[in-house]
């Protein structure tokens, strides 16, 4: 017999001595970071950066498959003992020796899981994690010039990839309100002190919001730069219209951390078909907060329709995409994502 | 015993301002829910997963008597925490909140041979809907037994001192069927009932797994000690049995306790249903670790008014309902362990014969609503 049959049967005699429970459920309770387990991490430790941003330096367990720079992670934290998940860019690099990740999470205005992470969470506390994912991220032949344009936390990305990567010719316009608000302001300006990079550091508060429309003012070869973009809605959104109205709207890439204009509809009743609920819901609220106020138990991650770790069976009844207005309808096989889908009219999800 | 109503004294409208109250008490709670209280039930958990082990791993040299002892004592504790402080309350969805799929109600199988859907089903939305309604709870007696003077006698009556006390060693059995409904189901015209007999399969496969784990798997790994790990784990299910049938028993059978009228629930309000809750059910007096061994059942009082609460805090609400049933002048039952078990065989007893005098009429037909009945 082949070593994995031999470990298939072990496995499947130990489960006969744990039913109910799986063996994997003893074995969590001494060693959640081992191969095979759920993906988990441990917070080693944590740096602040601002005064409302800092640093979490996480021991992925065995299972984790590395990233690519400029990806983000699904993470699961319990905030007052309820587990909520985020998204959250990695921001260290690939090559990192100790195998630790970081994130580096900006504390937003009344944030559950941000301020938690920022201000409360403790070292030595495990926390759910998911493999990398998004296409944020450099092309395999690396672009001769690069224009990164960010604003507050939507650094984190691009720290990601600066760290990573070195590329020849890299200009980064980065706004925050003031100076001491610039989340690693000093790794910037060590790389640009490097000459790895050219720095434009705009301070909001004094300078004003940037104009996107004399962008030339500061970059002026703009137009030849394949360009990354992460930051507030705002700026997004007069990126892809500067972009397009340049015709290169292909060489911009955008990150977003929000999610984008929505619409609405009728709503209607919702039933939860494996918790056996039915509540009524309108047609602006996405279905996974509806969800999650019954007490449903709903899988969620970015909670803003590009993650895909919200997708659920949709039974019968229609659903409409807040962002685009489309409507789905039930079919065999058709799943939603819950985060930017509301009710439109009486529907049935699995969940 | 004549016909008194223990609500008689409460006007509707008091009847509302009470079920306000409880309103209020369970959104307290709500809102305090937190970290405290996941690192509570995390624990509980914890200990309960390695006491099992432990004591499992223990028996395998149960040879030994000493280590037969310690096996089977520690197996038979873990064996009650899984299935009353852990099963019951996370299948009552008490733990929901936490959105932790691996501690939640639609999620979690019990180390009981009732699959926990269909005993979800039976308990949560029969019993703790339809609480001491005759006719309509079939908790009251479970089908097998008379245990209000309301209850139609039968000459069947006469042996439910022996059927409670079988009952009470194979309580785990006893529940599946009636999670199954058997009396009824088994029935010429509906056993052939397909959703009856997919039922009866997950049941079947259940036990299957359940019987093979600890009469065959443990015993097995035992090597020499088989016999004596099966004896192991018979005495632990039969002391886990025994346990939580006479818990069970203290909650509602006790005297003092009330029951209603089948009528009585129709267009029942939100302070009635309170109402019948706190009439219908009795409490269990003890310390910190009895409450915990019951499953925190010995608060079924609280339990009963607020089943979705986490069970830690039912002990720490427990003097907030007492004062309401003071001030709204309700007999809060409550007793020691012996004294409720006492109490409710003796009323297994006692009603294993029809009625002595003429039709007592002792049940309260509609909590709060007597004057209607005046009136009609
Ligand atoms: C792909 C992706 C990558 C991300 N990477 C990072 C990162 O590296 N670092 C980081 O700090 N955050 C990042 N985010 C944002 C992060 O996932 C959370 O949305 C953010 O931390 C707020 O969560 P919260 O629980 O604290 O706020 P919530 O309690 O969910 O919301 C509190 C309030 O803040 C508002 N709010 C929520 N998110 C934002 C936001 N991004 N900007 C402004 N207002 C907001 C809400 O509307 C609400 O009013 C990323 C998001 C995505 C989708
Ligand atoms: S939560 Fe990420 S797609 Fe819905």
């Amino acid at each position: 017999m082949t070593s994995v049959a031999l470990r298939a049967r072990a496995l499947r005699l130990l489960e006969m001595v744990t039913t109910p429970l799986l063996p994997s459920d003893y074995l969590d309770l001494v060693a959640p970071l081992r191969s095979g387990a759920d993906l988990r991490g441990r917070i080693e430790a944590i740096h602040p950066e601002t005064r409302d941003a800092a640093t979490i330096v996480i021991r992925p367990g065995r299972g984790w498959k590395g990233h690519v720079a400029g990806q983000y992670i699904r993470v699961g934290v319990d905030v007052d003992g309820v587990r909520l998940w985020r998204a959250y860019s990695v921001t260290s690099p690939t090559s990192r020796a100790d195998g630790r990740i970081t994130i580096t999470v900006k504390a937003m205005p009344d944030g559950k899981v941000s301020n938690h992470l920022v201000r409360r969470a403790k070292p030595g506390t495990v926390i759910h994690l998911d493999q990398a994912s998004g296409d944020f991220v450099l092309p395999a032949v690396k672009p001769a010039k690069v224009l990164y344009l960010t604003a507050g936390s939507g650094i984190t990305p691009v720290m990601g990839m600066l760290r990573d990567t070195a590329l020849a010719d890299v200009v980064v316009l980065h706004s925050a309100p003031t100076e001491a608000d610039v989340i690693f302001r000093d790794d910037l300006r060590d790389l640009a002190a490097d000459k790895a990079l050219r720095l434009i550091e705009r301070h909001t508060d004094t300078a004003g919001t940037l104009d996107i429309t004399r962008l030339d003012e500061h970059v002026p070869d703009w137009t030849e730069r394949e360009t990354w973009a992460c930051g507030p809605t705002g700026l997004l959104d007069a990126a892809e219209e500067h972009w397009a109205r340049h015709g290169i709207a292909d060489r911009l890439h955008t990150e977003r951390f929000r999610p984008a204009a929505l619409v609405t509809g009728e709503g209607g009743a919702v039933t939860f078909t494996t918790t056996d609920k039915t509540v009524e819901a309108d047609g602006a609220t996405p279905l996974l907060d509806v969800g999650e106020q019954a007490g449903v138990l709903m899988p969620s991650g970015c909670r803003m329709g590009i993650c895909f770790g919200c997708v659920t069976p949709l039974r019968a009844g229609a659903v409409r995409d807040l962002r685009t207005g489309e409507v789905t309808t039930a079919e065999p096989g058709v799943l939603i994502q819950t985060c930017v889908s509301a009710a439109a009219g009486a529907c049935e999800i699995e969940r | 015993m004549t016909a008194i109503d223990p609500t008689a004294h409460l006007s509707d409208e008091q009847i509302e301002q009470l079920g306000r109250e409880l309103d209020a008490l369970r959104d307290e709670v709500i809102a305090s829910r937190g970290e405290r209280d996941a690192a509570y039930i995390r624990k509980v958990i914890s200990v309960q997963r390695k006491l099992e082990m432990g004591s499992r791993g223990v028996l395998l040299f149960s040879l030994f008597p000493p280590a037969w002892l310690i096996g089977t004592a520690g197996l038979s504790v873990a064996k009650i925490l899984e299935n009353m402080e852990i099963g019951h309350n996370i299948l009552h969805g008490q733990w929901d909140w936490m959105r932790d799929p691996k501690i939640h109600s639609t999620t979690w199988e019990w180390d009981h041979v009732s699959p926990a859907a269909q005993w979800k089903h039976s308990h949560n939305e029969l019993h703790h809907t339809y609480t001491n309604v005759i006719g309509k709870d079939n908790d009251l007696g479970y089908g097998i037994m008379r245990v209000d003077e309301d209850q139609k006698w039968h000459p069947f009556h006469l042996g439910q001192p022996l059927w409670n006390f079988i009952n009470a060693c194979f309580f785990e059995y006893g529940i599946a069927a009636y999670d199954l409904e058997l009396g009824k189901n088994l029935h010429k015209s509906r056993r052939k009932n397909p959703e009856f007999r997919a039922r009866a399969r997950e049941v079947g496969k259940k036990i299957r797994k359940q019987v093979l784990k600890d009469y065959i798997i443990h015993p097995l790994l035992s090597g020499p000690s088989f016999l004596t790990t099966l004896g192991a784990t018979f005495t632990a299910n039969l002391v886990r049995n025994l346990w939580s049938h006479s818990v069970i028993m203290c909650g509602h059978f006790p005297e003092g306790v009330q029951t209603f009228e089948r009528r009585s629930i129709d267009g029942e309000t939100r302070g009635q249903w309170y109402l019948r809750q706190m009439l219908g059910s009795a409490n269990i007096s003890g310390s910190k670790a009895m409450h915990i061994m019951t499953g925190n059942l010995s608060h079924q009082i609280e339990h009963h008014l607020f089943p979705d609460l986490p069970s830690n805090r039912y002990g720490e609400i427990a003097p907030k309902v007492r004062e309401l049933f003071d001030r709204y002048g309700l007999e809060y039952v409550s007793g020691s362990l012996p004294k409720q078990v006492f109490s409710a065989w003796r009323k297994v007893f006692r009603l294993s014969l029809p009625n002595k005098s003429v039709k007592p009429n002792k049940t309260v037909k509609v909590p709060g609503r007597a004057k209607e009945r005046v009136a009609a």
